[in-house]
């Protein structure tokens, strides 16, 4: 009993200091920009030429002496800029999310459920490529997507999105888990491979299918490379370069645009948690 | 119809997999495979457009670039430092949740809770912390110690680590939770029926039944090791400290400058490195299914 409340409260501490980060977001976005400038203003400055106060360093604010949602007014009312690039964000997501669930189901139930020549080696192809960084296809994914005339469009981002192999991999893994009697239950019935996918093997990898939505939403949300590259036009750009900007230039606003920018990851994931938790559990990591 | 696509027809459900495959396979074939194929062929050629073959020269300048050396050994660095300590934490941590434990589902949503968070969310935090006169240095001071430039010294790479440990470890102990939960505890039993320790039961029952959740985690660790770049672009930029240049940067680099032949020798070896890796690691999970049969 001791023992477990010790390891409890330890564990507890530990928590505790991996949500400081996320914490502190929240908290420094509650405060006014003066007191922010007056607290941070020392970033940045190599304080050790600049003022030859080699014992100056910066404030860590926990808690805002004055509460207020100033930072949030200036972000939300008077910077169109923000709100644009979160619907980009929105806008390129969303289909990457509901693309990749739709066609990576298709393909998954293939690799998991049907037998044909050479699977096993297209599927070796699939996982390798989804283990390379974006970086390994960039020259040619260019050309192509300039070929295809999609340059600086978000369909540069949206349709490679949609095609990557992560949710096949993923869903693959929840298929080969659905017992075999299911599936040859519904065959001796007379249903073909349309109906056994729709009718009894999507239902049942729903649990993957919300663990997949999650965590690819979490890496589309959070992009960084790809319209790096593929998006030179500013006002095309996800939130999450322009946050980047934003952090440098105001820094006052920048938390509560990074609260704003991560309200809708951390409610997603609470609301799936349970899902999520238990879609992976489910899956039982079986190769 | 050829033989092979009678044979494909006929080899039980090729029809259907046909129809099942075609919207994904295509699109895959045209994003990733073709680009793939295309790329490793502009690696062996003088240009983009209209190259002529010319062998392995590519690859020969490349290995004589420094930078991309100093990228490499960074990138391996890196990986090969990181994974290990991520694993040996999560494992640890799914170890300590899987027990009855007070708030153990509030533990599991803290610890998971980083990887959620979208890492520009989070810089301005990493900054206050990192800065040189931020909070870490000024906590250093307090105790008597001099300020450490975390970014833009060799401490850059164990900093960027942390991140890495802190972001990523609450998926990898929820895949080992799941790897866990996957042990029949009837194993245990036996082994302690046998007089079987507990660290004999972690090392001859819990660790090896873990093998096929453990490759597939390092699996997982190694893509998002690769990821960092988004911490690592976003603090310092396209040319941060030595030290944590990774090939990303390297081929990010290249790719501005248009010395893409450098850029794609260099793919063309990382991916060799990474088909080497993860087909070691599949056919020790082969090895261990089929000893488990």
């Amino acid at each position: 009993m001791i023992a477990r409340l010790g390891l409890s409260a330890l564990l507890v501490v530990i928590a505790a200091v991996a949500l400081v980060p996320i914490a502190l977001t929240f908290t420094n976005s509650l405060m006014t920009e003066r007191e922010i400038g007056a607290n941070y203003g020392l970033l940045g400055e190599m304080t050790d030429v600049a003022a030859g106060g080699r014992d100056l360093f910066i404030n860590l604010k926990l808690l805002p002496d004055w509460l207020t949602l100033s930072q949030y007014g200036q972000v939300l009312i008077f910077n169109p800029a923000f709100l644009r690039m979160f619907w980009n964000s929105a806008g390129m997501v969303l289909p990457i999310v509901a693309g990749q669930t739709a066609v990576a189901s298709l393909s998954a139930y293939a690799f998991a459920r049907l037998r044909f020549r050479g699977r096993d080696k297209l599927f070796l192809v699939y996982l390798m490529t989804m283990l390379m960084p974006f970086q390994v296809t960039l020259v040619p994914n260019y050309i192509m997507i300039d070929k295809l005339g999609l340059l600086n469009k978000e369909a540069s981002i949206i349709l490679p999105g949609i095609f990557g192999a992560f949710g096949v991999f993923m869903l693959r893994q929840f298929m080969l888990h659905i017992p075999g009697t299911y599936t040859e239950a519904a065959k001796i019935d007379g249903a073909g491979h349309g109906t056994i996918f729709a009718r009894v093997v999507l239902p049942l990898v729903m649990p993957g299918v919300a663990s997949l939505t999650v965590l690819l939403f979490v890496d589309y949300w959070n992009m960084v490379e790809q319209p790096l590259i593929f998006l030179q036009d500013t006002f095309k750009q996800p939130l999450s370069l322009y946050l980047a900007h934003i952090n440098r230039t105001a820094r006052g606003i920048g938390f509560a645009a990074s609260v704003l920018y991560m309200t809708p990851m951390i409610l997603l994931y609470l609301y799936a948690e349970s899902y999520f938790v238990q879609g992976i559990q489910l899956s039982g990591i079986k190769g | 119809m050829s033989r092979r696509l009678r044979g494909l027809w006929r080899g039980g459900d090729g029809a259907a997999a046909l129809l099942f495959l075609a919207p994904g396979a295509a699109g895959f074939a045209l994003f990733y495979l073709f680009p793939f194929a295309m790329g490793l062929w502009y690696s062996l050629t003088d240009r983009t457009i209209g190259g002529r073959f010319v062998g392995l020269a590519n690859y020969e300048a490349l290995l004589a670039s420094g930078s991309f050396r100093k990228a490499a050994a960074n990138t391996l660095l890196f990986t090969g430092v990181s994974v290990p300590i991520l694993i040996s934490l999560s494992l640890g941590l799914a170890l300590l949740l899987s027990r009855p434990l007070f708030l153990r589902r509030w533990l599991q949503t803290a610890f998971v809770l980083p990887l959620v968070v979208p890492v520009a969310s989070v810089v301005a935090i990493w900054q206050i912390f990192l800065d040189w006169n931020g909070s870490l240095n000024a906590w250093l001071h307090g105790l008597g110690y001099g300020r450490i430039d975390w970014l833009q010294s060799d401490w850059a790479m164990p900093t960027l680590v942390a991140m890495y440990v802190w972001k990523n470890v609450g998926y990898d102990m929820i895949l080992f939770l799941a790897g866990l939960l996957s042990i029949p505890q009837s194993y245990y039993e036996t082994a302690r029926i046998e007089g079987a320790g507990r660290l004999r039961q972690l090392t001859h029952i819990t660790l090896v039944y873990l093998t096929p959740t453990t490759v597939f985690v390092i699996l997982i660790s190694i893509i998002n090791s690769f990821k960092v770049f988004r911490e690592t672009y976003l603090l310092t930029g396209d040319y941060p400290y030595d030290r944590i240049y990774m090939l990303q940067h390297y081929m990010n680099n290249m790719f501005f400058s248009l010395d893409i032949q450098k850029l794609t020798s260099a793919a063309a070896l990382m991916v060799g490195c990474i088909v080497i890796l993860a087909g070691s690691l599949l056919a020790t999970e082969k090895r261990f299914r089929s000893w488990m049969e």
